[in-house]
């Protein structure tokens, strides 16, 4: 629950677009949460709403997380080469010469 | 078809039949026979359940009237979503009703073959859905009403009744946060939506008598276990509401004449208007599928 001052101030703002949220659902215990999409929403409690609404109405959705879009970092376009360059020539990088053992889920 | 003058029906509450018929409603479903069928008519309860559904559906209807017309997307979709969830209890609460009443009457029949004198809802739920901070407020009135009522309804000694209230009541929680959200929202907003919702709080206000009024139908149900006796909700719900204003920085309006009569089917002048939309398909092709 926000206080009064930010509540009224979140509304003051003659800008009537309110704030985007990105959302993340998770589907299960233990399961990851998943980037859902995104809802626009005055504060945290409205996002929570909204996103509940949108994106965990149907479905067997147990938590939800909703961020402020502005606090993402992402990275960009420009990034492809020296960012993600896979390093396909250097085998030893790759964790796949381990044995997995009897049980354990792969993802 | 009239919508002026209701007639001067009979009363349709507990002992205006004589004997007692006991059909117990929950044989057929595998339940055991509960014992609320000792000492109640199946004419009591069938009323109860008309109110019961008859509330839900009609608010159904107003919020169905913001579909594509939110303030946002996303309040929008929440609105739709509510009126779905009060569609569905009415469905269960009329197609129950209409069971206990024997008559062959479905819930179709119930919702869309009765004029605005057998209806049996509240005169708050079928007011006009005004703008936005008027169709919380009344929301906002109304759910914790509900939520109080609907959590003892879960517990009925009805086995049916007390499913669908169950289910229901988890919905109704989330109504109510949803709306007493945006009172907060409203009220401790700007000076436009804060004269905006406390001017629908002014206007609803003597709407709000007829929740708690209880009558022969209301205390014979309740003395079985099976409903509630509203006016035993009145304190609590009166906390709560006087709780969120405060908070939303709002005046509670003052107690004064309080508007009554729905639930004998005395209703305001916009109910027949909102039924002849509503019902205007069914009322075309009678006896159609769809």
């Amino acid at each position: 629950m926000t206080s009064p001052e930010s509540r009224a101030s979140s509304l003051d703002s003659s800008d009537t677009q309110w704030p985007l949220w990105e959302v993340f659902t998770q589907e299960g215990q233990g399961a990851p949460h998943e980037h859902a999409g995104s809802v626009h929403a005055v504060d945290a409690e409205q996002a929570l709403q909204n996103a509940r609404d949108v994106y965990a109405r149907r479905g067997k959705i147990v938590s939800v997380w909703v961020v402020p879009t502005a606090s993402i970092t992402a990275s960009t376009p420009d990034d492809m080469g020296p960012f993600f360059d896979p390093g396909n020539d250097k085998p030893y990088r790759h964790p796949q010469f381990y044995k997995v053992p009897r049980g354990v889920r792969v993802y | 078809m009239g919508y002026g003058n209701p007639p001067d029906e009979p009363e349709t509450g507990a002992g205006s039949d004589a004997p007692p018929a006991v059909r117990p409603l929950s044989a057929t479903a595998g339940h055991v026979v509960p014992t609320w069928t000792s000492g109640v008519t199946d004419n009591a309860l069938a009323e109860y359940l008309l109110r019961l559904g008859d509330d839900r559906l009609v608010l159904g209807q107003r919020l169905a009237e913001w579909c594509g017309h939110g303030p946002i997307l996303e309040e929008d979709i929440a609105l739709a979503n509510i009126s779905l969830d009060l569609f569905g209890q009415a469905a269960l609460l009329l197609k129950l009703a209409g069971e206990t009443e024997g008559k062959g009457r479905d819930e179709d029949a119930l919702a869309f073959l009765r004029d605005a004198v057998e209806f049996r809802n509240v005169q708050l739920v079928e007011l006009p859905k005004g703008d936005f901070g008027f169709t919380i407020a009344r929301q906002f009135l109304f759910d914790a009403y509900s939520e109080l009522c609907y959590a003892e309804l879960a517990r009925s000694t009805h086995a049916e009744l007390a499913g669908i209230a169950s289910k229901a009541h988890k919905e109704i929680r989330y109504h109510l946060r949803h709306s007493t959200d945006w009172i907060l929202k409203l009220g401790d907003g700007t000076p436009e939506s804060h004269a905006r919702v406390q001017s629908a709080f002014d206007d609803l206000w003597r709407f709000t008598g007829e929740l708690f009024e209880s009558d022969d139908v209301d205390r014979a149900v309740a003395e079985q276990g099976i409903g509630v006796d509203p006016s035993t909700l009145r304190p609590r719900w009166r906390t709560r509401v006087e709780a969120v204003l405060a908070e939303a920085t709002l005046r509670v309006p003052n107690d004064g004449v309080m508007a009554s009569g729905g639930r004998r089917g005395r209703h305001t002048e916009y109910l027949g208007h909102m039924l002849a939309e509503m019902q205007s398909v069914a009322r075309a092709h009678p006896g159609a599928q769809w």
